[in-house]
């Protein structure tokens, strides 16, 4: 993670498309406050994360006082204060998979990479997460890596895939 | 567009159906599962193959929702035939097209539950796993094209909203979804015809209809495929929704965990919207209806009608108390109807066959069908449809192929962390919301998790636990305290720490946290415990140190 404090209050370049479409995004929804977690879906899928700054920017364009910003952001699993790496790795725990050993893939990804999950690894390459349940619970265990979901894997098939990602 | 240009669509393309000049239609999955498994590419290679071997005007290739059978997959399927094959990859295409379609001999090896039935069934439809379903929300979920809305037309789509529209009083809808006493989908049973009536009776120039698809419930993925394999059918029932209790915008709220199912769904209505049957004047009449997509951000508690509310108004979802209910003031202090999404698939086809027709189907007191994901140690893992009331036996064992690797067969957990286990002494039991409430379960919203003799069920009780410690809002106490105080007397009593005393206190805690808290989450968070100590106290009495 970069020092999230230091870029705090670094406004965010206007040029930046991301904060182009952040804008865009606003200016569609008419600067209504209740239109809070559209936009910050918006900045999450731009940035991968909400960084603090972008989060001030909301808050100001929005006029809405912080709190209830980051009350929000922070109140729901699905938006994240910190960069999630490169790759991404999300074990779902789901009760199928959990009854079909996700505990045990996400053992053996602490043995091996040293993470629990919600942690990233020093050099950002790669973030470990947990998801409630992906709707893949015929396909238990899951694991999604970047996007792609891999079906009723073992620790050691999981293991072998990250470890050809970070590879590159 | 009018109502008579939609019949000219419809009467074009159900005569285009007939007049096929395809021989055979080849349906290959695409709900989430099977794409999973690599579906996609099957697709595109039977694509390449079918013109390679200039088939392409006797076949058509359609991606499909889901078939039901997840873990088989990648499925496909040929029509007429309702020849299924199962585990298909990129190998074994070309054999499956020679023999099926050029030898007409299909290959049984390969034929769906080959390597588990005795003699798989040619014509799938034959073999007890779908024998034994009926299918009503799911219909034509895995034969039709979820991403055209003209495939949604020829199975009759629109059909009821037009008759509700051009033939039916809003006050006749209500009387007809009475008359079918069906009940909410999404776990509580409440009946959807006084639902409806409530929030028609309340007067206000603005209402608004909501569709509930943050299906929380880990284990449970009936809503997401029912938005993937027939986005059109849930979008009628808001409609028709609509129209009864006299709103004009809707919403659906979709978990942002179902990326698929968001896509499927903003495509039907841009769809819907281009027909004219969804939108400004719809068919020609002075009803009018809009529905925008609301992307969920991952909260349990959202699946709670009036954190919902909160959530599409664009804060912390958190709960309020009721009274006052959303069919009073809801969203934005406005008078709201919220269903479930399998509740909103129901609707049309008891529009199109009557309030009696459905309510003859089922128990006495739970009408119609009920879609259950099956999961856990089970052999055919995946979506079902069966009428209310079919016994727990039969789903786990003539249709869920029994236990894997010849296990034995302990608990079935219903309802999420909201419901209960079922032991073995009640596989009997009728599938409906009575029976399991009788057991110390709910029916819920139809996860349905299947564990063998290596579950442990402290274990299971604490998993659960920690699900509603993690997923507690926090604005009322006995559910923030209470969930965590629970949770870690679950946690001493799984490392053999816990003495009587703890277990006492356990017991006690739970009926404090039932009773008092704000909203169902926590009202229902001892339930598993509650459901395991009942039924396994053994287990947890083992484990006491003295």
């Amino acid at each position: 993670m970069k020092n999230s404090t230091l870029t705090t209050d670094v406004e965010p370049a206007k040029t930046d498309p991301r904060i182009k479409l952040i804008t865009a995004k606003i200016k569609k929804e008419n600067y209504k406050p209740d239109a809070l977690i559209e936009i910050l879906h918006t900045a999450q899928n731009a940035y991968g994360y909400l960084p603090m700054n972008v989060l001030k920017f909301i808050t100001k364009a929005l006029h809405l006082p912080p709190s209830r910003v980051y009350s929000t952001v922070t109140f729901y699993h699905f938006f994240s204060l910190k960069s999630k790496g490169e790759h991404t790795c999300l074990v779902c725990t789901g009760t199928a998979c959990y009854v079909k050993g996700a505990q045990l893939i996400l053992n053996e990804i602490e043995n091996q990479f040293g993470l629990k999950p919600g942690q990233v690894t020093a050099d950002n390459k790669l973030g470990i997460s947990v998801a409630r349940c992906i709707g893949a619970c015929g396909l238990a265990p899951a694991v999604v890596l970047d996007e792609e979901v891999h079906a009723k894997v073992s620790a050691e098939e999981i293991v072998n895939s990250i470890n050809a990602k970070i590879a590159v | 567009m009018n109502r008579q240009d939609l019949q000219t669509i419809i009467y074009a393309e159900k005569a285009k159906e007939q007049n096929n000049k395809y021989k055979h239609k080849l349906c290959v999955c695409c709900g989430a599962g099977c794409i999973s498994s690599g579906s996609e590419e099957v697709l595109k290679k039977l694509q390449e193959e079918i013109i390679t071997r200039g088939l392409e005007n006797e076949v058509e290739v359609i991606a499909t929702g889901c078939m039901g059978p997840c873990n088989q997959g990648p499925l496909i399927k040929f029509l007429p035939e309702y020849t299924m094959y199962q585990k298909v990859d990129c190998s074994n295409i070309k054999e499956i097209l020679q023999r099926q379609l050029v030898e007409k001999r299909p290959i049984e090896d390969l034929l769906l539950f080959a390597d588990s039935r005795p003699k798989p069934f040619i014509d799938a439809q034959e073999d007890p796993y779908y024998k034994k379903q009926m299918k009503i929300a799911l219909k034509n979920c895995g034969h039709i094209n979820p991403e055209k809305i003209e495939d949604y037309l020829v199975h009759d789509g629109y059909q009821a909203l037009d008759k509700v529209l051009f033939q039916m009083s809003p006050e006749e809808v209500i009387a007809e979804i009475k008359q079918s006493r069906m009940r909410g989908r999404g776990g509580a049973g409440y009946p959807t015809g006084l639902k409806w009536e409530s929030v028609y009776k309340y007067v206000s120039p603005q209402k608004y209809v909501i569709c509930n698809g943050d299906e929380g419930d880990p284990g449970a993925f009936m809503d997401r495929s029912v938005l993937e394999g027939n986005p059109h059918r849930v979008l009628e029932g808001m409609s028709i929704a609509a129209y009864a209790v006299g709103a004009t915008k809707g919403f659906a709220y979709i978990r942002g965990e179902y990326p698929l199912a968001i896509k499927r769904f903003e495509l039907a209505i841009k769809q819907a919207k281009k027909l004219g049957v969804l939108g400004n004047n719809i068919l020609g009449t002075d009803f009018s209806f809009d529905v925008e997509v609301r992307i969920g951000a991952g909260a349990f508690v959202c699946g709670e009608e009036t954190a919902l509310i909160a959530s599409i108004e664009g804060k912390r979802g958190t709960p309020k108390p009721r009274p006052p209910f959303p069919a009073e003031s809801g969203l934005w202090g406005k008078p709201t109807l919220i269903n479930n999404v399998e509740t909103f698939a129901g609707i049309s086809p008891i529009i199109n066959n009557g309030g009696e027709w459905y309510s003859d189907i089922g128990t006495p007191k739970s009408a119609g069908t009920k879609v259950f994901a099956l999961a856990g140690k089970i052999n055919y893992s995946g979506l079902i449809e069966v009428p209310m009331g079919t016994t727990l036996r039969e789903i786990v064992f003539d249709i869920g192929g029994g236990i894997q690797g010849g296990g034995e067969f302990k608990a079935a957990q219903t309802g999420g962390p909201s419901g209960g286990c079922i032991p073995a002494e009640h596989l009997d039991v009728k599938m409906d919301y009575e029976s399991l409430t009788s057991l110390g379960s709910i029916m819920g919203s139809g996860g349905l998790i299947v564990m063998d003799q290596s579950s442990d069920m402290v274990d299971v009780a604490r998993y659960f636990m920690e699900f509603c410690m993690d997923e507690s809002c926090g604005k009322c106490v006995p559910c923030r305290v209470g969930t965590k105080m629970m949770h870690d007397l679950l946690q001493k009593i799984c490392k053999e720490k816990a003495t009587r005393i703890d277990l006492e206190r356990l017991e006690e805690l739970a009926v404090y946290v039932r009773e008092c808290s704000l909203c169902g989450l926590g009202a229902s968070a001892p339930n598993p415990l509650l459901s395991t100590l009942r039924h396994f106290r053994n287990e947890y009495e083992n484990r006491i140190t003295e």
